[in-house]
Protein backbone atom coordinates (compact mmCIF):
# COMPACT_ATOMS: atom_id res chain seq x y z
CA UNK A 1 0.00 0.00 0.00
CA UNK A 2 1.37 3.69 -0.73
CA UNK A 3 2.24 5.44 1.91
CA UNK A 4 -0.01 8.74 2.45
CA UNK A 5 0.42 11.05 5.40
CA UNK A 6 -2.88 13.47 5.98
CA UNK A 7 -1.60 15.08 8.60
CA UNK A 8 -1.76 18.75 8.63
CA UNK A 9 -0.14 21.82 10.07
CA UNK A 10 -2.91 22.52 12.93
CA UNK A 11 -1.27 25.54 13.55
CA UNK A 12 -1.47 27.32 9.83
CA UNK A 13 -4.67 25.19 9.65
CA UNK A 14 -5.99 27.22 12.75
CA UNK A 15 -4.95 30.45 11.74
CA UNK A 16 -5.90 30.05 8.21
CA UNK A 17 -9.81 28.84 9.39
CA UNK A 18 -10.41 31.17 12.43
CA UNK A 19 -8.96 34.09 9.67
CA UNK A 20 -11.46 32.82 7.30
CA UNK A 21 -14.78 32.74 9.63
CA UNK A 22 -13.63 36.50 10.42
CA UNK A 23 -13.27 37.69 7.28
CA UNK A 24 -16.39 36.48 5.95
CA UNK A 25 -18.32 37.49 9.22
CA UNK A 26 -16.88 41.19 9.45
CA UNK A 27 -16.62 41.82 5.87
CA UNK A 28 -20.70 42.31 5.68
CA UNK A 29 -20.84 44.81 8.52
CA UNK A 30 -21.05 41.70 11.12
CA UNK A 31 -19.53 40.18 14.38
CA UNK A 32 -21.28 36.94 15.23
CA UNK A 33 -21.66 33.34 14.29
CA UNK A 34 -24.39 30.72 15.14
CA UNK A 35 -23.31 27.23 15.30
CA UNK A 36 -25.62 24.21 15.25
CA UNK A 37 -23.62 22.17 18.04
CA UNK A 38 -24.56 18.30 17.58
CA UNK A 39 -22.37 16.81 20.03
CA UNK A 40 -20.23 15.59 17.44
CA UNK A 41 -16.74 16.41 15.93
CA UNK A 42 -16.81 18.34 13.18
CA UNK A 43 -19.78 21.40 15.05
CA UNK A 44 -17.29 20.90 17.70
CA UNK A 45 -14.21 22.13 15.71
CA UNK A 46 -16.26 24.88 14.34
CA UNK A 47 -17.62 26.35 17.13
CA UNK A 48 -13.87 26.34 18.34
CA UNK A 49 -12.96 27.85 15.35
CA UNK A 50 -15.15 30.66 15.34
CA UNK A 51 -14.63 31.30 18.80
CA UNK A 52 -11.17 31.99 18.29
CA UNK A 53 -12.42 33.96 15.05
CA UNK A 54 -14.65 36.25 17.10
CA UNK A 55 -14.42 35.75 20.45
CA UNK A 56 -16.43 33.59 23.10
CA UNK A 57 -19.20 36.16 23.67
CA UNK A 58 -19.55 36.50 19.78
CA UNK A 59 -20.75 32.88 19.12
CA UNK A 60 -24.14 31.27 19.87
CA UNK A 61 -24.14 27.50 20.11
CA UNK A 62 -27.49 25.97 19.54
CA UNK A 63 -28.35 22.53 20.57
CA UNK A 64 -31.73 20.82 18.64
CA UNK A 65 -32.17 17.71 20.15
CA UNK A 66 -35.19 14.91 19.20
CA UNK A 67 -36.78 13.10 21.61
CA UNK A 68 -34.41 10.16 20.31
CA UNK A 69 -31.27 11.42 20.56
CA UNK A 70 -29.05 10.01 22.40
CA UNK A 71 -28.15 11.70 25.66
CA UNK A 72 -24.44 11.77 25.22
CA UNK A 73 -25.14 14.08 22.59
CA UNK A 74 -26.30 16.73 24.67
CA UNK A 75 -23.83 16.10 27.54
CA UNK A 76 -20.95 16.57 25.07
CA UNK A 77 -22.06 19.71 23.28
CA UNK A 78 -22.45 21.16 27.11
CA UNK A 79 -18.82 19.81 27.84
CA UNK A 80 -17.81 21.89 25.03
CA UNK A 81 -20.17 24.64 25.84
CA UNK A 82 -18.76 24.92 29.44
CA UNK A 83 -15.35 24.26 28.06
CA UNK A 84 -15.67 27.36 25.75
CA UNK A 85 -17.81 29.53 27.75
CA UNK A 86 -20.24 30.60 24.52
CA UNK A 87 -23.65 31.53 25.06
CA UNK A 88 -25.89 28.58 24.45
CA UNK A 89 -29.62 27.97 23.34
CA UNK A 90 -31.42 24.09 23.46
CA UNK A 91 -34.36 24.19 21.01
CA UNK A 92 -35.85 20.63 20.88
CA UNK A 93 -37.52 19.77 17.22
CA UNK A 94 -39.42 17.20 18.63
CA UNK A 95 -42.93 19.25 18.35
CA UNK A 96 -41.81 20.69 14.91
CA UNK A 97 -41.05 16.99 12.80
CA UNK A 98 -43.57 14.87 14.96
CA UNK A 99 -46.51 16.30 13.41
CA UNK A 100 -44.85 15.58 9.87
CA UNK A 101 -43.94 12.09 10.40
CA UNK A 102 -47.54 11.25 11.47
CA UNK A 103 -48.79 12.19 8.30
CA UNK A 104 -47.28 8.50 6.79
CA UNK A 105 -46.98 5.80 9.24
CA UNK A 106 -44.62 3.91 6.89
CA UNK A 107 -42.27 7.05 6.89
CA UNK A 108 -38.43 5.84 6.49
CA UNK A 109 -35.75 6.81 9.18
CA UNK A 110 -33.95 8.25 6.27
CA UNK A 111 -36.81 10.67 5.25
CA UNK A 112 -37.43 11.13 9.22
CA UNK A 113 -33.48 11.81 8.99
CA UNK A 114 -33.58 14.37 6.47
CA UNK A 115 -36.88 15.79 7.89
CA UNK A 116 -34.98 16.66 11.40
CA UNK A 117 -31.69 17.86 9.23
CA UNK A 118 -33.98 20.44 7.72
CA UNK A 119 -35.88 21.71 10.38
CA UNK A 120 -32.55 21.99 12.35
CA UNK A 121 -31.49 24.60 9.72
CA UNK A 122 -34.80 26.12 9.77
CA UNK A 123 -34.44 26.71 13.54
CA UNK A 124 -31.01 27.71 13.07
CA UNK A 125 -31.28 30.36 10.08
CA UNK A 126 -34.08 31.63 12.34
CA UNK A 127 -31.28 32.11 15.41
CA UNK A 128 -29.18 33.50 12.49
CA UNK A 129 -31.45 36.35 12.55
CA UNK A 130 -31.96 36.71 16.45
CA UNK A 131 -28.39 36.37 17.31
CA UNK A 132 -27.55 38.64 14.00
CA UNK A 133 -24.79 35.96 13.56
CA UNK A 134 -23.94 33.89 10.18
CA UNK A 135 -24.78 30.23 10.32
CA UNK A 136 -21.22 28.77 10.58
CA UNK A 137 -21.40 25.34 8.44
CA UNK A 138 -19.86 22.38 10.07
CA UNK A 139 -19.42 20.12 6.64
CA UNK A 140 -15.97 18.08 6.15
CA UNK A 141 -14.52 17.12 2.95
CA UNK A 142 -15.30 13.47 3.32
CA UNK A 143 -18.83 14.10 3.02
CA UNK A 144 -19.51 16.65 0.81
CA UNK A 145 -17.24 14.08 -1.52
CA UNK A 146 -19.31 10.99 -0.52
CA UNK A 147 -22.56 13.52 -0.03
CA UNK A 148 -22.88 12.07 2.68
CA UNK A 149 -25.40 14.76 4.17
CA UNK A 150 -29.12 15.95 3.50
CA UNK A 151 -29.04 18.56 0.87
CA UNK A 152 -30.89 22.14 2.47
CA UNK A 153 -30.21 20.43 5.84
CA UNK A 154 -26.93 20.15 7.47
CA UNK A 155 -25.23 21.16 4.14
CA UNK A 156 -27.03 24.71 4.50
CA UNK A 157 -24.98 27.19 5.90
CA UNK A 158 -23.12 30.87 5.35
CA UNK A 159 -19.85 29.97 5.28
CA UNK A 160 -17.70 26.51 5.63
CA UNK A 161 -14.48 26.98 7.09
CA UNK A 162 -14.17 23.00 7.70
CA UNK A 163 -15.09 22.04 4.18
CA UNK A 164 -11.50 20.89 2.63
CA UNK A 165 -10.51 18.95 6.01
CA UNK A 166 -11.01 15.97 5.49
CA UNK A 167 -12.49 13.79 8.75
CA UNK A 168 -9.30 12.25 9.81
CA UNK A 169 -8.11 15.77 9.33
CA UNK A 170 -11.20 17.42 11.55
CA UNK A 171 -10.08 14.88 14.30
CA UNK A 172 -6.04 15.87 14.10
CA UNK A 173 -7.20 19.81 14.48
CA UNK A 174 -9.60 18.95 17.00
CA UNK A 175 -6.88 17.14 19.27
CA UNK A 176 -4.94 20.42 18.85
CA UNK A 177 -7.38 22.74 19.66
CA UNK A 178 -8.59 20.69 23.23
CA UNK A 179 -11.44 19.51 21.83
CA UNK A 180 -12.74 17.17 24.54
CA UNK A 181 -11.88 13.62 24.08
CA UNK A 182 -14.96 11.65 24.91
CA UNK A 183 -16.25 14.11 21.75
CA UNK A 184 -12.99 12.85 19.65
CA UNK A 185 -12.99 9.68 20.42
CA UNK A 186 -16.15 8.29 20.30
CA UNK A 187 -17.62 7.16 16.80
CA UNK A 188 -18.83 9.30 14.63
CA UNK A 189 -22.73 9.33 13.75
CA UNK A 190 -25.75 11.83 12.69
CA UNK A 191 -27.86 10.55 15.76
CA UNK A 192 -30.88 10.69 13.82
CA UNK A 193 -31.80 6.88 15.25
CA UNK A 194 -30.44 4.82 17.78
CA UNK A 195 -26.72 3.34 17.32
CA UNK A 196 -26.75 4.65 14.09
CA UNK A 197 -23.04 5.15 13.42
CA UNK A 198 -21.41 6.92 10.06
CA UNK A 199 -18.85 3.73 9.34
CA UNK A 200 -21.58 1.34 10.33
CA UNK A 201 -24.07 3.12 7.08
CA UNK A 202 -21.16 4.13 4.79
CA UNK A 203 -19.66 0.62 4.66
CA UNK A 204 -15.71 1.72 5.41
CA UNK A 205 -13.96 3.58 7.64
CA UNK A 206 -12.80 7.16 7.66
CA UNK A 207 -9.38 6.15 8.01
CA UNK A 208 -9.78 4.14 4.84
CA UNK A 209 -11.95 6.47 2.35
CA UNK A 210 -9.72 9.50 3.23
CA UNK A 211 -6.63 8.07 1.97
CA UNK A 212 -8.44 6.92 -1.24
CA UNK A 213 -10.20 10.19 -1.64
CA UNK A 214 -6.90 12.02 -1.55
CA UNK A 215 -5.44 10.09 -3.97
CA UNK A 216 -8.32 10.39 -6.20
CA UNK A 217 -9.12 14.14 -5.94
CA UNK A 218 -6.32 15.90 -4.30
CA UNK A 219 -3.43 13.75 -6.03
CA UNK A 220 -5.46 13.40 -9.11
CA UNK A 221 -5.11 9.79 -9.47
CA UNK A 222 -7.18 7.46 -11.82
CA UNK A 223 -9.45 5.29 -10.46
CA UNK A 224 -7.22 2.00 -12.13
CA UNK A 225 -3.87 4.26 -10.10
CA UNK A 226 -5.89 3.96 -7.13
CA UNK A 227 -6.00 0.20 -7.12
CA UNK A 228 -2.16 -0.30 -7.98
CA UNK A 229 -1.94 2.03 -5.10
CA UNK A 230 -3.10 -0.99 -2.81
CA UNK A 231 -7.05 -0.24 -2.90
CA UNK A 232 -9.41 -2.88 -3.06
CA UNK A 233 -11.12 -2.38 -6.53
CA UNK A 234 -15.06 -2.34 -5.67
CA UNK A 235 -14.18 0.09 -2.69
CA UNK A 236 -12.37 2.22 -5.81
CA UNK A 237 -15.65 1.56 -7.49
CA UNK A 238 -18.40 2.30 -4.68
CA UNK A 239 -16.48 5.73 -3.74
CA UNK A 240 -15.87 7.02 -7.37
CA UNK A 241 -19.22 6.51 -7.87
CA UNK A 242 -20.44 8.02 -4.86
CA UNK A 243 -18.17 10.99 -5.89
CA UNK A 244 -20.33 11.29 -9.10
CA UNK A 245 -23.98 10.50 -8.38
CA UNK A 246 -23.69 13.62 -5.42
CA UNK A 247 -22.50 16.12 -7.31
CA UNK A 248 -25.73 17.59 -7.42
CA UNK A 249 -25.58 18.02 -3.78
CA UNK A 250 -22.08 20.46 -4.28
CA UNK A 251 -24.25 22.61 -6.61
CA UNK A 252 -26.38 25.64 -6.78
CA UNK A 253 -29.65 24.53 -9.03
CA UNK A 254 -28.85 24.58 -12.86
CA UNK A 255 -30.42 27.62 -14.81
CA UNK A 256 -31.65 27.01 -17.93
CA UNK A 257 -30.14 29.49 -20.28
CA UNK A 258 -32.03 31.39 -22.51
CA UNK A 259 -30.86 35.10 -22.58
CA UNK A 260 -27.47 36.56 -23.19
CA UNK A 261 -26.56 36.83 -19.73
CA UNK A 262 -27.65 34.43 -17.12
CA UNK A 263 -26.51 33.94 -13.36
CA UNK A 264 -23.92 31.18 -12.82
CA UNK A 265 -22.46 31.21 -16.26
CA UNK A 266 -22.00 34.85 -17.41
CA UNK A 267 -23.29 36.80 -15.07
CA UNK A 268 -19.72 36.40 -12.87
CA UNK A 269 -18.73 37.64 -9.13
CA UNK A 270 -17.42 36.21 -6.26
CA UNK A 271 -19.95 36.46 -3.20
CA UNK A 272 -17.24 38.70 -1.48
CA UNK A 273 -17.87 41.37 -4.09
CA UNK A 274 -17.81 44.85 -3.35
CA UNK A 275 -16.17 44.02 0.12
CA UNK B 1 24.52 53.70 -3.38
CA UNK B 2 21.95 52.18 -0.96
CA UNK B 3 18.18 51.65 -1.58
CA UNK B 4 15.78 51.37 1.41
CA UNK B 5 12.73 49.15 -0.71
CA UNK B 6 9.32 48.56 1.39
CA UNK B 7 7.24 45.67 0.39
CA UNK B 8 3.41 45.99 1.23
CA UNK B 9 1.33 43.22 2.30
CA UNK B 10 -2.40 44.66 2.35
CA UNK B 11 -5.46 43.25 2.34
CA UNK B 12 -7.90 44.63 -0.77
CA UNK B 13 -11.45 45.71 -1.28
CA UNK B 14 -12.92 43.62 -4.26
CA UNK B 15 -13.86 45.72 -6.60
CA UNK B 16 -14.07 49.34 -4.66
CA UNK B 17 -10.70 50.98 -6.45
CA UNK B 18 -11.51 54.11 -4.18
CA UNK B 19 -11.11 52.33 -0.76
CA UNK B 20 -8.09 50.67 -2.46
CA UNK B 21 -6.53 53.89 -3.30
CA UNK B 22 -7.14 55.36 0.55
CA UNK B 23 -5.15 52.61 1.72
CA UNK B 24 -2.43 53.09 -0.31
CA UNK B 25 -2.26 56.83 -0.01
CA UNK B 26 -2.16 55.49 3.80
CA UNK B 27 0.80 52.47 3.39
CA UNK B 28 2.67 55.49 1.61
CA UNK B 29 2.74 58.02 4.05
CA UNK B 30 3.74 55.37 6.73
CA UNK B 31 6.91 54.34 3.81
CA UNK B 32 7.55 57.82 3.83
CA UNK B 33 7.83 58.35 7.32
CA UNK B 34 10.67 55.30 7.51
CA UNK B 35 11.83 56.98 4.65
CA UNK B 36 11.46 54.36 2.09
CA UNK B 37 13.15 55.07 -1.51
CA UNK B 38 10.67 52.90 -3.20
CA UNK B 39 7.01 51.06 -1.67
CA UNK B 40 5.61 48.14 -3.85
CA UNK B 41 2.17 47.09 -3.93
CA UNK B 42 0.94 43.75 -4.74
CA UNK B 43 -1.21 42.23 -7.83
CA UNK B 44 -4.44 44.19 -8.49
CA UNK B 45 -3.75 46.22 -5.91
CA UNK B 46 -5.82 48.44 -6.48
CA UNK B 47 -8.62 46.50 -7.68
CA UNK B 48 -8.68 43.08 -5.77
CA UNK B 49 -8.04 39.72 -7.33
CA UNK B 50 -10.87 37.62 -8.24
CA UNK B 51 -12.13 40.08 -10.43
CA UNK B 52 -14.49 38.29 -13.27
CA UNK B 53 -17.61 40.55 -14.32
CA UNK B 54 -16.39 43.37 -12.40
CA UNK B 55 -12.89 43.89 -14.98
CA UNK B 56 -14.27 46.29 -17.30
CA UNK B 57 -15.97 48.48 -14.11
CA UNK B 58 -12.76 48.88 -12.14
CA UNK B 59 -10.23 49.48 -15.25
CA UNK B 60 -7.75 52.95 -14.97
CA UNK B 61 -5.53 54.42 -17.19
CA UNK B 62 -2.33 55.35 -15.31
CA UNK B 63 -2.04 58.98 -16.28
CA UNK B 64 -2.41 62.22 -14.65
CA UNK B 65 -6.18 62.62 -14.87
CA UNK B 66 -7.02 59.78 -14.01
CA UNK B 67 -9.17 60.29 -10.87
CA UNK B 68 -7.09 57.55 -8.90
CA UNK B 69 -3.61 58.03 -10.46
CA UNK B 70 -3.93 61.54 -9.83
CA UNK B 71 -3.22 60.79 -6.04
CA UNK B 72 -0.37 58.49 -6.49
CA UNK B 73 1.38 59.87 -9.54
CA UNK B 74 1.38 63.11 -7.05
CA UNK B 75 2.38 60.75 -4.31
CA UNK B 76 5.40 59.61 -6.02
CA UNK B 77 7.54 63.02 -6.02
CA UNK B 78 7.96 61.78 -2.30
CA UNK B 79 9.02 58.06 -3.08
CA UNK B 80 9.09 55.81 -5.78
CA UNK B 81 6.07 53.86 -6.18
CA UNK B 82 4.76 49.87 -8.09
CA UNK B 83 1.21 49.83 -8.15
CA UNK B 84 -0.72 46.83 -9.31
CA UNK B 85 -4.02 47.38 -11.03
CA UNK B 86 -6.53 46.71 -14.09
CA UNK B 87 -5.00 48.59 -17.58
CA UNK B 88 -7.12 49.44 -20.48
CA UNK B 89 -6.07 50.31 -23.83
CA UNK B 90 -6.91 52.37 -26.41
CA UNK B 91 -9.05 49.28 -27.67
CA UNK B 92 -10.25 48.41 -24.73
CA UNK B 93 -8.47 45.52 -24.36
CA UNK B 94 -8.06 44.74 -20.36
CA UNK B 95 -4.61 43.97 -18.72
CA UNK B 96 -3.28 43.13 -15.52
CA UNK B 97 -0.67 45.48 -14.71
CA UNK B 98 2.23 46.88 -12.86
CA UNK B 99 2.65 50.66 -13.16
CA UNK B 100 6.42 52.18 -11.98
CA UNK B 101 5.81 55.41 -10.99
CA UNK B 102 8.83 58.19 -9.58
CA UNK B 103 8.72 62.04 -9.89
CA UNK B 104 5.19 62.23 -10.83
CA UNK B 105 5.96 60.13 -14.43
CA UNK B 106 4.78 56.95 -14.78
CA UNK B 107 8.12 55.28 -16.29
CA UNK B 108 7.12 51.53 -17.08
CA UNK B 109 4.00 49.82 -17.11
CA UNK B 110 4.26 46.31 -17.30
CA UNK B 111 1.27 43.89 -18.73
CA UNK B 112 0.90 40.45 -17.25
CA UNK B 113 1.75 38.24 -20.00
CA UNK B 114 1.33 34.54 -18.49
CA UNK B 115 -2.41 34.21 -17.73
CA UNK B 116 -2.78 31.17 -15.38
CA UNK B 117 -5.80 29.51 -16.99
CA UNK B 118 -6.38 26.29 -14.82
CA UNK B 119 -7.25 24.52 -12.43
CA UNK B 120 -8.55 27.42 -9.47
CA UNK B 121 -7.46 30.47 -11.87
CA UNK B 122 -9.40 31.84 -14.39
CA UNK B 123 -7.69 34.96 -15.89
CA UNK B 124 -7.27 34.19 -19.64
CA UNK B 125 -11.33 34.15 -19.82
CA UNK B 126 -11.24 38.02 -18.61
CA UNK B 127 -7.95 39.42 -19.21
CA UNK B 128 -5.74 40.28 -22.44
CA UNK B 129 -2.26 38.69 -22.88
CA UNK B 130 0.88 41.25 -22.39
CA UNK B 131 2.69 40.69 -25.11
CA UNK B 132 6.26 42.40 -24.05
CA UNK B 133 9.05 41.85 -20.96
CA UNK B 134 11.47 44.85 -20.51
CA UNK B 135 13.57 46.47 -18.11
CA UNK B 136 13.73 49.69 -17.70
CA UNK B 137 16.20 52.66 -16.01
CA UNK B 138 15.30 54.37 -12.60
CA UNK B 139 17.28 56.43 -10.07
CA UNK B 140 18.04 53.11 -8.41
CA UNK B 141 19.51 51.48 -11.83
CA UNK B 142 17.52 49.46 -14.69
CA UNK B 143 14.28 47.01 -12.99
CA UNK B 144 12.26 44.44 -14.30
CA UNK B 145 8.88 43.94 -12.96
CA UNK B 146 7.08 40.84 -13.05
CA UNK B 147 3.46 39.54 -11.98
CA UNK B 148 2.75 36.42 -10.22
CA UNK B 149 2.33 33.38 -13.27
CA UNK B 150 5.24 35.30 -14.52
CA UNK B 151 7.55 34.70 -12.54
CA UNK B 152 6.76 30.73 -12.70
CA UNK B 153 7.78 30.64 -15.90
CA UNK B 154 11.92 30.80 -16.11
CA UNK B 155 11.78 32.81 -19.17
CA UNK B 156 10.81 35.98 -18.39
CA UNK B 157 13.20 36.89 -15.56
CA UNK B 158 15.71 35.60 -17.54
CA UNK B 159 14.62 38.16 -20.09
CA UNK B 160 14.75 41.13 -17.67
CA UNK B 161 18.42 40.10 -16.67
CA UNK B 162 19.20 39.84 -20.26
CA UNK B 163 17.55 43.37 -20.75
CA UNK B 164 19.65 45.19 -17.72
CA UNK B 165 17.64 44.44 -14.91
CA UNK B 166 19.43 44.31 -11.57
CA UNK B 167 16.51 44.76 -9.15
CA UNK B 168 13.65 42.07 -10.38
CA UNK B 169 10.52 42.95 -8.41
CA UNK B 170 7.70 40.82 -8.35
CA UNK B 171 3.97 40.96 -7.14
CA UNK B 172 1.46 38.60 -6.48
CA UNK B 173 -1.90 37.59 -5.16
CA UNK B 174 -0.89 34.04 -4.51
CA UNK B 175 -3.64 32.03 -3.74
CA UNK B 176 -2.45 29.70 -0.51
CA UNK B 177 -2.83 26.27 -1.22
CA UNK B 178 -0.84 22.65 -0.33
CA UNK B 179 -1.31 22.59 3.32
CA UNK B 180 -0.24 19.81 4.86
CA UNK B 181 2.43 18.93 8.03
CA UNK B 182 5.13 21.28 6.97
CA UNK B 183 5.69 24.19 8.64
CA UNK B 184 4.75 26.40 5.19
CA UNK B 185 1.94 26.50 2.65
CA UNK B 186 3.22 24.42 -0.49
CA UNK B 187 2.19 27.52 -2.88
CA UNK B 188 4.50 29.24 -0.13
CA UNK B 189 7.86 27.04 -0.64
CA UNK B 190 7.32 27.01 -3.74
CA UNK B 191 7.50 30.59 -4.55
CA UNK B 192 10.05 31.52 -1.66
CA UNK B 193 12.34 28.42 -3.41
CA UNK B 194 12.05 30.36 -6.84
CA UNK B 195 12.77 33.59 -5.60
CA UNK B 196 15.90 32.50 -4.20
CA UNK B 197 16.73 30.41 -6.92
CA UNK B 198 16.29 33.45 -9.65
CA UNK B 199 18.30 36.26 -7.31
CA UNK B 200 21.32 33.17 -7.21
CA UNK B 201 21.09 32.39 -10.80
CA UNK B 202 21.25 35.87 -12.06
CA UNK B 203 23.40 37.36 -9.12
CA UNK B 204 20.46 39.83 -8.71
CA UNK B 205 18.08 41.83 -6.17
CA UNK B 206 14.86 40.06 -6.40
CA UNK B 207 11.80 41.15 -4.53
CA UNK B 208 8.67 39.50 -4.20
CA UNK B 209 5.21 41.88 -2.67
CA UNK B 210 2.07 39.38 -2.19
CA UNK B 211 -1.39 40.22 -0.77
CA UNK B 212 -3.08 39.34 2.28
CA UNK B 213 -7.00 38.86 3.15
CA UNK B 214 -9.68 36.45 1.94
CA UNK B 215 -11.72 36.37 -1.42
CA UNK B 216 -14.67 34.12 -0.78
CA UNK B 217 -12.63 30.82 0.26
CA UNK B 218 -9.13 31.95 -1.48
CA UNK B 219 -6.78 32.87 1.37
CA UNK B 220 -3.62 34.82 0.12
CA UNK B 221 -0.73 34.29 2.43
CA UNK B 222 1.67 37.91 2.19
CA UNK B 223 4.94 36.99 3.36
CA UNK B 224 7.10 39.23 1.09
CA UNK B 225 10.47 38.41 0.58
CA UNK B 226 14.00 40.25 -0.79
CA UNK B 227 16.63 38.36 -1.71
CA UNK B 228 20.45 39.52 -2.74
CA UNK B 229 22.70 38.84 -5.29
CA UNK B 230 24.07 36.04 -3.59
CA UNK B 231 20.77 34.28 -2.62
CA UNK B 232 20.81 35.37 0.54
CA UNK B 233 17.09 36.42 2.33
CA UNK B 234 17.40 40.06 3.13
CA UNK B 235 14.13 40.35 4.86
CA UNK B 236 10.85 38.33 5.43
CA UNK B 237 7.16 39.48 5.75
CA UNK B 238 5.23 37.75 8.42
CA UNK B 239 1.87 35.62 6.74
CA UNK B 240 -1.40 36.32 6.47
CA UNK B 241 -1.71 39.59 7.75
CA UNK B 242 -0.83 42.90 6.73
CA UNK B 243 2.73 44.72 7.05
CA UNK B 244 5.35 46.29 4.82
CA UNK B 245 8.03 44.55 5.13
CA UNK B 246 11.59 46.91 4.63
CA UNK B 247 15.06 45.85 3.68
CA UNK B 248 18.42 48.22 2.79
CA UNK B 249 19.87 47.52 -0.66
CA UNK B 250 23.58 48.25 -0.81
CA UNK B 251 23.64 48.02 -4.63
CA UNK B 252 27.24 47.55 -4.47
CA UNK B 253 26.77 43.98 -3.41
CA UNK B 254 26.08 43.79 -7.65
CA UNK B 255 29.41 44.58 -8.16
CA UNK B 256 30.98 42.22 -5.45
CA UNK B 257 28.88 39.44 -6.33
CA UNK B 258 29.43 39.40 -9.87
CA UNK B 259 33.23 39.80 -9.47
CA UNK B 260 33.50 36.63 -7.75
CA UNK B 261 30.99 34.80 -9.93
CA UNK B 262 30.81 35.94 -12.99
CA UNK B 263 27.16 34.69 -14.47
CA UNK B 264 26.18 37.32 -16.27
CA UNK B 265 29.62 38.00 -18.21
CA UNK B 266 29.62 34.03 -19.26
CA UNK B 267 26.00 34.06 -20.10
CA UNK B 268 26.04 32.89 -23.83
CA UNK B 269 23.27 34.67 -25.03
CA UNK B 270 24.06 33.93 -28.87
CA UNK B 271 24.06 29.89 -28.15
CA UNK B 272 21.01 30.84 -26.48
CA UNK B 273 19.46 32.51 -29.57
CA UNK B 274 20.77 29.78 -32.24
CA UNK B 275 19.40 26.60 -30.25
CA UNK B 276 16.14 28.86 -29.20
CA UNK B 277 15.90 29.37 -33.64
CA UNK B 278 16.23 25.41 -34.39
CA UNK B 279 14.12 24.16 -31.64
CA UNK B 280 11.60 26.63 -32.50
CA UNK B 281 12.04 25.98 -36.52
CA UNK B 282 11.20 22.36 -36.26
CA UNK B 283 7.74 20.91 -37.30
Amino acid sequence: MTEINLSLNTNLARDILAGFIKSEITRVGMSRAVIGLSGGLDSALSCALAVEALGKGNVLAVRMPYKASSKDSLDHAQLLIDQLGVPSKTIEITDMVEPLFKLDPDISNMRKGNIMARERMIVLFDQSEVFKGLVVGTSNKTEILLGYSTIYGDSASAMNPTGDLYKTQVRQLSRAMNIPAPIIDKPPSADLWADQTDEKELGFTYEEVDKLLYLLVDQRYSPQEAVEAGFDEAFVRTVTTRIRRNQFKRMQPPIAKVSNRTIGYDFLYLRDWGT
Amino acid sequence: MKLKLALAQINTKLGDVEANLAKHLEYIEQAKSQKADLLVFPELSLTGYVLQDLVASVAHKPTEDDPIFKHLLAASHDLDLVVGFVDEDSRHRFYIASAYLSGGEVLHVHHKVYLPTYGLFDEGRFFAWGDSVRSFDTRFGRIGMLICEDFWHASPPYLLWLDGADILIFSSASPGRGLNDNEKLESARWVERVNKAYASMFTSFVAHANRVGYEDGLHFWGGATIFDPNGEELAHGPYNEEAITYAELDLNQLRRTRARLPLLRDERTALVQKELNRILSRD
